[in-house]
Parts: C-alpha cells; sequence; structure tokens
C-alpha cells in the first residue's frame, strides 16, 4: 500500500522546530507572518475563479519551411507555365510568319514565271510575224524554188 | 486488470486531491508567479501521473511530488536562462503583493503595518537567495517540513540542507537587522 502521508508536523511542531533553527523570537515571528501571507495568497489563488483558454498549438519549424517551400514551388510554376506559353505564342507566330514569307515568295516565283512565259509568247509570236511577213515578200520568181525547198524537206 | 487500474486512478485521485494546493503553494512561493505556479502544478501532477505506476512508496507521496515540483522548476529556470530574450517579460508580482495577504488577526493598524514590513523584508531576502537555498527555506517555513524529508525531495544529504537553511536563515536576519 502506498503511503499518502503529508509532512510530518504540520501544525504544533513547527513552532519548536523554528525556535530551534533560529533561537530568535523577532525573526521567529517575520518567519511565521512570512508563512501565513503566503499560506492566504496561496489559498486565495488557489480558489480563485479560472478561465479555460483554448490553447494554441505554436506551428512548428518544419511546417513553416515547407510551407515556404511549396510557396516557392508554387510561384516557380507558375512563371514557368507563363513564360512557356508565351514561348509557344512566339513559336507559332514565327511558323506564320515563315509560312507567309514563303506564300509571297512562291507567288513572286510563279508571276516571274508567268512574264517570262508571255515575253517567250510574243517573242515567237513576233518571229512568227516576221517569218510570215517575209515569206509573203518573197518575189514570185522564187516561187517554184520556195516550192522545191518544200518537196525538199519531205521525206 | 481493470479492477487494478481503477483503484490506482482512484489512489491517484486522492493524491492529486490532497496534496494539489501545497505543491502549488510551494511553486506560486518559488516563482511568485500565479500562472506559472498553476502551469507547473499542472505539469507535476501529469508527470506523476505518467509514473505513478513506478512509484514504489519508499518516501512519502508528497515527498515525491515535491521532488517533481523541484526538478520542473530547476528546468523552468534553466531553459528561461537560456531563453533570455524570448521572455524579456516576468509575470512574478511585487514584493509588496504577497505582504498584502497577511492576515489582520487581533492586531493593532500599527501591529499589521510593522508586520508586513517584516514580511516585505523577508521576501526581499528570499529572491535574494540562490535557487537551492530558497528551495530549503520555503519548504521548511513555508512547508514546515522536516531536515529529512527535504533532503528526500532535493536529493541532497541533511548536513548540506542544514547548511543551506543557515545561511538563508542569516541572510534573512541581516535582511531584517538592516532595515531596523
Amino acid at each position: 500500500m502506498i503511503s499518502m502521508d503529508k509532512f510530518k508536523g504540520n501544525k504544533t511542531q513547527p513552532r519548536q522546530l523554528r525556535t530551534l533553527d533560529v533561537q530568535n523570537s523577532e525573526l521567529d515571528q517575520a518567519l511565521t507572518d512570512f508563512r501565513s501571507s503566503i499560506h492566504a495568497w496561496s489559498d486565495a489563488a488557489f480558489n480563485r475563479p479560472r478561465t479555460a483558454i483554448a490553447a494554441v498549438a505554436p506551428r512548428p519549424v518544419w511546417r513553416l519551411a515547407l510551407s515556404l517551400a511549396l510557396g516557392c514551388v508554387l510561384v516557380a510554376a507558375s512563371a514557368s507555365a507563363g513564360l512557356w506559353e508565351r514561348h509557344q505564342q512566339e513559336m507559332k507566330r514565327a511558323a506564320i510568319r515563315l509560312a507567309e514569307q514563303q506564300r509571297l515568295v512562291a507567288q513572286q516565283r510563279d508571276m516571274r514565271e508567268r512574264q517570262a512565259r508571255q515575253v517567250d509568247q510574243e517573242s515567237e509570236d513576233l518571229l512568227a510575224k516576221v517569218d510570215s511577213d517575209v515569206s509573203r515578200e518573197v518575189p514570185l520568181a522564187m516561187e517554184p524554188l520556195a516550192q522545191l525547198m518544200v518537196e525538199d524537206e519531205t521525206p | 486488470m481493470a479492477q487494478a487500474e481503477d483503484n490506482n486512478a482512484e489512489e491517484f485521485s486522492a493524491v492529486v486531491a490532497r496534496h494539489r494546493p501545497r505543491i502549488f503553494r510551494f511553486l506560486l512561493s518559488s516563482t511568485r508567479d500565479v500562472d506559472l505556479a498553476e502551469t507547473l502544478t499542472q505539469d507535476c501532477f501529469l508527470k506523476a501521473h505518467r509514473n505513478w505506476s513506478s512509484f514504489r512508496g519508499e518516501s512519502s507521496a508528497m515527498t515525491w511530488l515535491m521532488r517533481i515540483a523541484i526538478n520542473l522548476q530547476k528546468d523552468h529556470w534553466r531553459n528561461r536562462r537560456m531563453q533570455f530574450w524570448r521572455h524579456t517579460q516576468s509575470n512574478a508580482v511585487p514584493l509588496d503583493e504577497a505582504s498584502e495577504w497577511l492576515p489582520s488577526g487581533e492586531r493593532s493598524v500599527e501591529q499589521q503595518l510593522m508586520a508586513k514590513e517584516r514580511v516585505r523584508q523577508v521576501s526581499k531576502a528570499v529572491e535574494g537567495l540562490s535557487e537551492r537555498q530558497r528551495t530549503v527555506f520555503l519548504m521548511r517555513y513555508v512547508e514546515e517540513a522536516e531536515l529529512s524529508e527535504i533532503a528526500r525531495a532535493t536529493g541532497l544529504s541533511e548536513g548540506t540542507v542544514k547548511a543551506h537553511l543557515s545561511r538563508a536563515v542569516a541572510r534573512v536576519r541581516a535582511e531584517l537587522g538592516g532595515k531596523r
């Protein structure tokens, strides 16, 4: 069985003990008054009405560090996503510009080819016209010779 | 098994009801801080509850509890010294506060004033004692403990307790004498 005795000599012995310790009535009285005041103060404090306050545990350091790290990651991810999106848009614009340039180049090339073909056609027409004009101006005296040349060309 | 646990719980509840005011009083007189004394008292009984099964009863329950309270108080002051920059403000009441609680009894007004002044002087002397001297002094003159009980609670020899007590009393005597 566990002993639950209080300290011995609570009420009657203390005065004798103190006398043995201090052997001074004034000091003895001062110590008695000191004890009485502490007892009265303690009783009043112990029996005072108390209000319960919900305890809020301080945030552990590792949680603060984790929050900070997660915040940094989120900021970095947002910035990276923005930069990536901008980069993608720049790439699209560059591709559109390149395609437009290629289309213009092809258009100009077609135009040049058409003009060249037109010039060739005009030259051929002119030459044909000259040939026709020249052939029409051959003297009648040369007609039999011309017919011979035509016959020689035939296989 | 369950019956034994119930008995243990009942026994501990009785210990708390019986000794809590004394432990609180000792811690209050040591710290002069009501909130701190309450916190340390709660910590003391929490620790006691955790270790209740290992308490064999070699000393009285009060001595065992007092020993826990003294250690908690030591830890508190040590932590406070190490973290002084976090606790710049103390809640300890002024020395005059304790003397205000002195019962008037059948004394005249003049006697009451003189008694209050004596209590204030003793409080001032106690505040100037070392931690160990203060503990021994308060256990002896406030809790009225035997020297052997003080020795068991503090882990000191009786001779050392006597020496601390003698120095503490000399200091109180000097404080009282010096003011006259």
